[in-house]
């Protein structure tokens, strides 16, 4: 039987049709029994729609100035009214255009966090676990040594090192959140390097570098996702936790965590200025949680067919 | 012309304990092991769990460091090589392993799990690749529909067929079979017998076929060896040695083979007691305590590998098991005074003493 | 003779992802008391969950018996309440599995394992469920000391683990066993001693078994029944020496004609076709795609068991056409 000879264009498009036909079946199976979870769904809804909102800030916005920094103190600590929905903070501004505009940092700088974390922990927890030895042990002894302290104080220390700002923020958080994935994946990957596909591929010659890059990462995909998922609402609550003690974002820039702090002093007679914005990352943070439980269902390999 | 061969193998493990992983046990995994892979032909290696056989195949494909001894193809000792040669070596020496699943990259598609080792060797143009994939789906039976599928969509024997097909890519001249149909059934495992034995008569391949199930092995091999934890206990072309066997563990075994007659129902006492833990084998033969015919000098002497009958034997009493007269079926039911409740790695089971130091030892009985 | 687990027309459905898979369909056996019934067929013939089914250890909303009954002692199991299957399983009906690593709890020892079995049925006091435990462990070959009772399961061979789960499961004196690939995971030495065991359970103790196994051989040394599955329909059974040397249906001849027993690979034939997908199984007979000797009915109806010798029953429209009168040897 002969295979297609298609031109050069069509031949790639249609072999990656065929490829990953069988993962489209796959994710197609995967995202009904996804969806099946209804608080998984709502979940995911809620932060499709927080992202929908923090792009269209601009335009949704009723005060989009206040949004980004501007006051207006004679309008200062307004009760929620019809024109401003959620009243206005010490400064005057309005509560909801400053919800809206702070959606985009836990929306950004946790997926950076993430980023940056999978890029180190992700293969350095791959070579420890199927080297082994003393590479394994190098690795995992860095690992211990970073564990060792208490994530959020280190952030802290980091932070006050470098500088209170955002950016920042995103590099202590990876420095201090790394170590977990990396123990993470060279758990899985030890086990996996007994595998008979791996040991087939040693047989075959391929290179230990090429192992671990196609045979032993990509199988560690499911559990460290499902990991991802959990660990973005706790990252996003580092983030407002530093920013509500200065080290995060600063003013007048609209962060929850900072709104938070801002309004602090306040709580007990102008309750509107900390509980909206503490009601939204309580949102944003339990979604991403009933994510987390949903994928584990779906990519649990014990629940699979 | 002798392809594959090992000398005096020997592979021992230690088994790291304690906080401070000083290693306190080693495991006596293969000692002392010579064999031949002959071009065009099948070698079988037979045993049961903690025989070693596994360990041997794995030393012979490089994937284990030897503690001693050699393991050459076409004479050159591959235990030295370096990464370079051994991936010149590689092409000519594949392996099937026993579970078709797990020796699959769940992952990939069949077309890549193919493509895999010709990839290694050489640079491919995409259309020839295809082509030469094509051809070796077609040699096992399977179609090109198949090429985009993953393993999991594919019946047990159809996988196994992946697998094959894989270690064909390379044209390779031997193939180390690791128990490629323990876990098929019986018409599948056929189907898969009858696909070796094909390809072996059409592209001159060796094989090193290792089985449990002494049924398959004696369709299959030209010649076989017996082991038993760790050393071979008899060695020679397979009709003789499984027809009429002569180290009492290999009579015990084939005796144990259930066959599919129940008018020919098996009589014999079965073989007493368990498998020896490998960290302390049993001294001298190392199966004297469960041999119904051992001397003294079996508990003090390892008796090496003799030409006997056309044969390799290790024994100080070969022959003499099958002449034992049947112990009648009621007493089959005890276990034996020499069985001790198995010792894991390492540990010893509170109160027992190793039989092969408190047993007495028996004389044979001789007719 | 009064069978004692008499399963008639059972039909048994599975709710999976991709829909419902016919996993039985009017299953027929029965295992008469002191006997036993060796089940064999190839992996997704249903033997395996016959067995479970009998102990109602199916997951019960995906799994549906559908019609059947399976009488024990003239009882309908299906009848029965969870609590009262409770009663039964380990007591009058009990079973081991494959895997006893699996089978056993590992973090209590093996004495402490039979004996709360003994105390959860019995309701004796410790000292006689140790004495109980005892005997059991001797009845199948095990050392009853001191040193093995206080073994924990990770500490004894796979051998001697799967005479544990035996000795648990005869220890309430139960009327029958079945037993799920009971030495699949075994070395084939300690099997032969776990199959003797078996026998003896049944000629000393009178234990009836129902034998899972893919094995043939297995089956002709052990069993005094055998019936032969295949996707979920029963094709043939009767008494061992009937069905191993004088088989009809065509799906048991060419699963002979498979084994490599005493055969040249060269040599061994093939069933063409591959075992069908029991969510859209072959109407009929479903063997009869497969079948070298394939009807005009057998697309339409299901054959009917009929009697071709003593005791021995073939489901198939082909042998039925040929007109085989029991008693009579059609073979040479």
């Amino acid at each position: 039987m002969q295979l297609r000879r298609t031109p050069i264009l069509g031949a790639w498009g249609g072999e990656w049709r065929s490829r990953h036909q069988s993962q489209f079946e796959e994710s197609r199976y995967n995202l009904r029994v996804f969806g099946k979870d209804r608080l998984a769904a709502i979940g995911v809804c809620w932060v499709a729609f927080m992202i929908l909102v923090a792009v269209a800030a601009p335009w949704i916005a009723p005060y989009p100035d206040q949004g980004r920094g501007a006051s207006d103190v004679s309008e200062r600590l307004q009760a929620p009214s019809r024109a401003h929905p959620f009243g206005t903070d010490p400064s005057g501004r309005d509560v909801l255009s400053r919800v809206i505009y702070g959606a985009r940092i836990p929306l950004v700088i946790p997926a950076i966090v993430v980023a940056g974390v999978l890029l180190i922990g992700v293969p350095l927890g791959g070579i420890a676990g199927y080297f082994g030895g003393k590479v394994d042990e190098g690795i995992m002894r860095m690992t211990d040594v970073f564990l060792a302290f208490p994530s959020l104080i280190m952030a802290m220390a980091l932070v006050a090192f470098l500088g209170p700002s955002l950016r920042n923020v995103a590099i202590a958080l990876v420095i201090t959140w790394w170590p977990w994935y990396t123990r993470l994946v060279r758990g899985m990957a030890v086990s996996l390097r007994q595998r008979p596909y791996v040991l087939a591929a040693r047989t075959m010659g391929v290179s230990r570098w090429t192992i671990i890059r196609r045979h032993v990462l990509p199988n560690t995909v499911g559990p460290v996702i499902v990991q991802v998922t959990l660990d973005i609402g706790t990252v996003i609550l580092e983030v407002a936790g530093l920013s509500f003690i200065g080290l995060g974002a600063q003013a007048p820039t609209a962060d929850w965590g900072l709104m938070i702090s801002e309004g602090r002093q306040y709580i007990l007679s102008e309750w509107w200025i900390c509980t909206f914005a503490g009601l939204a990352i309580f949102l944003l943070v339990l979604s991403y949680n009933l994510i987390g439980d949903g994928l584990r269902d779906v990519l649990d390999p014990r629940t699979k067919r | 012309m002798t392809l594959l061969e090992t000398r005096s193998l020997t592979v021992h493990f230690s088994v790291k304990r304690g906080l401070t992983r000083r290693s306190a046990d080693v495991v006596h995994a293969v000692d002392d092991v010579d064999l031949a892979i002959e071009a065009g032909q099948t070698l079988a290696l037979v045993g049961e769990s903690g025989s070693g056989k596994t360990t041997v195949a794995h030393a012979m494909l490089g994937l284990v460091k030897p503690t001693a001894g050699q393991v050459l193809y076409r004479g050159v000792d591959i235990t030295r090589q370096g990464g370079k040669q051994r991936r010149g070596m590689a092409r000519e020496l594949q392996v099937v392993f026993q579970d078709p699943y797990s020796s699959l990259d769940p992952r990939m598609t069949v077309r890549d799990i193919i493509a895999e080792p010709l990839r290694v060797h050489e640079r491919w143009k995409t259309q020839q690749l295809n082509d030469r994939i094509a051809q070796l789906l077609e040699m096992v039976g399977l179609g090109t529909q198949h090429l985009w599928r993953r393993p999991h969509e594919f019946s047990g024997g159809q996988c196994q067929r992946i697998a094959i097909a894989r270690a064909l890519a390379v044209e390779p001249r031997v193939i180390v079979l690791d128990e490629p149909t323990s876990s098929l059934d019986v018409s599948v495992q056929a189907r898969v017998l009858t696909l070796l034995e094909d390809l072996q008569q059409r592209l001159d391949l060796a094989f090193l076929f290792i089985a449990h199930d002494l049924a398959v092995v004696a369709s299959v091999a030209d010649a076989v060896a017996v082991m038993y934890l760790g050393r071979i206990v008899e060695i020679g072309l397979a009709a003789a040695v499984l027809s009429h066997p002569l180290h009492p563990y290999a009579e015990a075994l084939t005796a144990s083979v259930p066959r599919p007659d129940p008018e020919e129902r098996c009589t014999r006492a079965p073989l007493a007691g368990d498998v020896p833990s490998a960290i302390d084998p049993p001294s001298g033969c190392r199966f004297h305590p469960r041999c119904v015919c051992r001397t003294d000098l079996c508990s003090t002497e390892q008796p090496l590998l003799r030409e006997m009958d056309g044969r390799l034997v290790a024994c100080h009493t070969p022959g003499y098991a099958a002449d034992i007269a049947p112990a009648d079926l009621s007493a089959s039911n005890q276990t034996t005074q020499h069985d001790a409740p198995g010792r894991p790695a390492g540990r010893r089971a509170a109160g027992v003493e190793s039989p092969s130091r408190s047993a007495p030892a028996r004389r044979a009985s001789r007719p | 003779m009064a069978k004692l687990l008499d399963i008639r027309g059972l039909k048994l459905e599975f709710r999976s992802y991709r829909g419902v898979v016919k996993a039985l369909d009017g299953v027929d056996l029965a295992v008469a008391p002191a006997e036993i019934l060796g089940l064999v067929g190839e992996s997704g013939c249903g033997k395996t969950i016959t067995g479970m089914a009998v102990l109602g250890l199916l997951a019960k909303p995906q799994a549906q018996v559908t019609s059947g009954e399976i009488l024990f002692k003239g009882d309908d199991l299906l009848k029965k309440s969870e609590g009262e299957m409770r009663a039964l399983r380990g007591r009058e009906i009990s079973m081991v599995f494959q895997d006893p690593l699996a089978s056993l709890n590992p973090v209590f020892t093996v004495g402490d394992q039979i004996a709360r079995v003994i105390r959860e049925h019995k309701g004796v006091s410790r000292s006689e469920a140790l004495e109980a435990t005892r005997s059991a462990l001797s009845a199948t070959g095990l050392p009853d000391h001191g040193g093995l009772l206080g073994s924990y399961p990770h500490q004894l061979s796979g051998g001697m683990r799967q005479r544990v789960c035996m000795a648990m499961a005869i220890s309430c004196d139960s009327h029958l066993l079945i037993a799920d690939e009971p030495t699949t995971a075994l070395d084939v030495t300690i099997q032969m001693q776990i199959l003797r065991l078996l026998i003896g359970l049944r000629d000393d103790r009178g234990v009836a078994q129902l034998l899972v196994t893919h094995n043939l051989g297995v089956a002709a040394q052990t069993c005094d029944q055998i019936a032969v599955m295949y996707a979920g329909q029963v094709v043939e059974q009767g008494p061992t020496i009937e069905v191993i040397k004088r088989p009809y249906h065509p799906y048991t001849t060419a699963l002979y004609g498979c084994l490599p027993q005493g055969k040249l690979a060269a040599d061994l034939s093939t069933i063409p076709g591959s075992v069908p997908d029991l969510i859209d199984p072959p109407a009929g007979c479903r063997f009869h795609p497969r079948c070298t000797h394939v009807q005009a009915e057998c697309a339409a109806q299901k054959p009917a068991l009929i009697d071709v010798g003593p005791g021995h029953q073939v489901a198939c429209h082909w042998v039925g056409r040929l007109g085989v009168v029991p008693g009579e040897r059609m073979h040479a």
